[in-house]
């Protein structure tokens, strides 16, 4: 029986997880802004350099392109490199070393060569960090095949997958949202969460939620409120952006004949838009209602908390959507 | 040198006659840098390229019917067809890639560099790329991270003087780029792209300055390309240039220094027709591989 650890927050968990991999091969290796000695400006690797030294652990100039593109050929070379992105939003900086670069590195040589890449990036709103600093990256890199990416929701998740990712021969973007930090949750020692296999969060009869991050805390809430009255949600964390577990949601969906997916950001090119796509090709006739997105609007991320709050769906919105959805 | 001239020049043909797809960047004119640098690294040393990068990969040891069969886009091409001239890649002789996005490989290029000391190996990188990158972001973040980390990595600026149809004088703030190695702190020599000789002195001590440990290096090589950018059009250079530039060619300037010290001129044909012989059959080798099968295109997406 492994040791458990209880009540871990979701910013420890990041630590835990490098902690542990960094102990177990020597080939992995952080890099990234203020990540050691500062210990991160969320403090997500805190502590990790005090253990690991500057041998390990490597502050950048302010140069996405470079942290990136070193990673890169630190990984074609034989290394294991864990880079950091600051805010996801910084993304847009590097955007070609990720999505040009490493991506198609493995396809574009033949496969001459692995990509064990994993970039972490602080992704998500509702802090107050304005438009730059609160998007919801994951769907920038949607059709990029060559990389996998994850949105854990819960501390253990975001262990376990930031271990398999390090572990992964292919690049994995792992967003972090920033909003959960301080959440907390047990964490299994040793305990790997698979790349690509979806968490049905709880069960029910009446609608399928799809949400991750934030959205998912949310919707786990709208559900506990219509439990009271008499709707059965059932809610499904996809953990793994891309490549997206259908099999699981359309599991769910073909007992439920509903689906919701909620989502942190606009609709246009999301991943909750192509599985509400994907569902309506493959599973047409198991629908009592249109499948559906419930989204972010479309401008950017507002800074006042009056306008933020209103602007990604609040735990009332999806509430409302339920019922429509299921009185339908 | 002789080899990269000649088989540039059967690739042009090839893709006159219709059988290479896409883009094809010639280096004719540049094989003394290439060459030149190349002939001091020892095959654990890695290299990293731009799309006119035929000849480093050549200077480097790669198949030469491999790196055809990539051109001609077949199944047994050094990258499997998946990737093209622009792309040419050979792990096994350390090339860990062509890069057709200008200036992207050179954070590439420091993070190979990054291993080696991360290893502690002797093992050095070298990165070519155009006076056009020098422009652009990655380069000059990636000169200032090697230069703060001292990554044993050897930076090699094949100034060409043309940035695609731009000449430099028009784009670049400076001409000599030189000076933007130096800016960094970085140890920096200015060279005669076009004499092989100098080229490989320069890189010498480049080279064993990056593999002590002291840090980066900075060769800006002066050179010129004689064909136009891609080989599907030639535009703005004026004559003249392309003319005075001929005259200074780097296969003619050696061989000019050979017949010196006692080489002959048979000699020099009888290079010139054995390598011809040798390009000429790995173009007809390649030539007789399939394209790949619709299997290959979903392999190697992910491992």
């Amino acid at each position: 029986m492994s040791d458990v650890l209880s009540r871990i927050a979701y910013r420890k968990a990041v630590a835990l997880a490098l902690a542990e991999e960094l102990e177990r091969d020597i080939n992995v290796f952080l890099i990234g802004e203020d990540i050691g000695k500062p210990g991160g400006v969320f403090k997500a690797t805190d502590g990790l350099y005090k253990q690991f030294g500057a041998s390990r652990i490597f502050d950048t100039p302010i140069a996405e392109q470079a942290i990136i593109g070193c990673a890169i050929g630190a990984a074609a070379t034989g290394l294991r490199p864990v880079a950091e992105i600051m805010f996801a939003d910084f993304a847009g900086v590097c955007y070609d070393q990720i999505a040009n670069q490493l991506a198609k590195f493995r396809y574009q040589t033949g496969g001459q060569v692995a990509m064990p890449v994993t970039i972490r990036l602080a992704n998500g709103g509702g802090i107050g960090f304005g438009a730059q600093h609160s998007q919801t990256v994951e769907n920038w890199f949607l059709n990029h095949a060559g990389l996998i990416i994850c949105a854990p929701s819960t501390p253990a998740d975001l262990y376990g997958i930031l271990k398999s990712a390090i572990r992964s021969d292919n690049p994995v973007l792992v967003f972090e949202h920033k909003g959960l930090y301080e959440d907390r949750g047990d964490i299994e020692v040793g305990k790997l969460v698979p790349l690509g296999v979806a968490s049905v969060v709880r069960t029910g009869t009446d609608v399928t939620l799809v949400a991750s991050q934030l959205m998912r805390k949310r919707c786990a809430e709208a559900s506990e409120i219509l439990a009271g009255t008499g709707i059965d949600v059932e809610l499904v964390d996809p953990r793994t952006i891309l490549p997206i577990d259908t099999e699981t949601v359309f599991k769910s969906v073909k007992k439920t004949g509903r689906l919701i997916c909620v989502q942190e950001s606009p609709g246009p090119g999301s991943w909750g838009e192509s599985l509400v796509a994907s569902s309506a090709t493959n599973l047409f006739e198991y629908f009592k209602s249109p499948p559906r997105t419930l989204s972010s609007e479309l401008t950017p991320v507002p800074f006042a908390k009056s306008l933020e709050h209103q602007w990604s769906p609040s735990v009332d919105r999806i509430v409302t959507e339920i019922q429509k959805i299921v009185a339908t | 040198m002789i080899l990269t001239r000649i088989f540039e020049n059967y690739s042009e043909k090839l893709y006159k006659d219709g059988f290479i797809r896409g883009g094809l960047h010639l280096a004719n004119g540049q094989e003394a840098v290439t060459t030149g640098v190349c002939s001091l690294l020892s095959l654990s040393d890695t290299l990293t390229c731009t799309y006119r990068g035929h000849g480093a990969l050549i200077a480097k040891g790669s198949r030469i019917d491999k790196l055809f069969g990539e051109l001609l886009g077949r199944e047994n091409g050094i990258c499997k067809g998946k990737g093209g001239s622009m792309h040419l890649t050979d792990f096994s002789v350390g090339v860990l890639g062509s890069f057709a996005v200008v200036g992207a490989h050179l954070p590439i290029s420091a993070g190979a560099a990054f291993t080696a000391k991360y290893r502690g190996t002797k093992d050095v990188n070298v990165t070519f790329f155009g006076d056009g990158s020098t422009n652009i972001g990655a380069f000059h973040e990636t000169l200032n991270m090697s230069a703060v980390w001292k990554l044993p990595i050897v930076f090699v600026c094949e100034n060409n003087l043309w940035g695609e149809y731009s000449p430099i004088e028009e784009t670049t703030s400076t001409v000599n780029l030189v000076e933007r190695g130096a800016s960094y702190g970085i140890w920096s020599e200015q060279v005669d792209g076009n004499d092989v000789l100098a080229v490989r002195e320069v890189a010498k001590a480049a080279i064993s300055h990056a593999r002590s440990g002291a840090g980066p290096a900075f060769i800006e090589a002066v050179t010129y390309r004689q064909k136009g950018h891609s080989a599907r059009v030639d535009v703005g250079r004026p004559k003249e240039e392309v003319d005075a530039w001929m005259l200074r060619d780097p296969i003619i300037k050696f061989e000019r220094v050979l017949l010196l010290n006692g080489i002959s001129q048979a000699d020099l044909d009888n290079v010139r027709n054995e390598v011809d012989r040798e390009v000429s059959e790995a173009v007809e080798i390649a030539k007789l591989w399939p394209e790949p099968s619709r299997a290959a295109l979903f392999e190697d997406v992910v491992v």
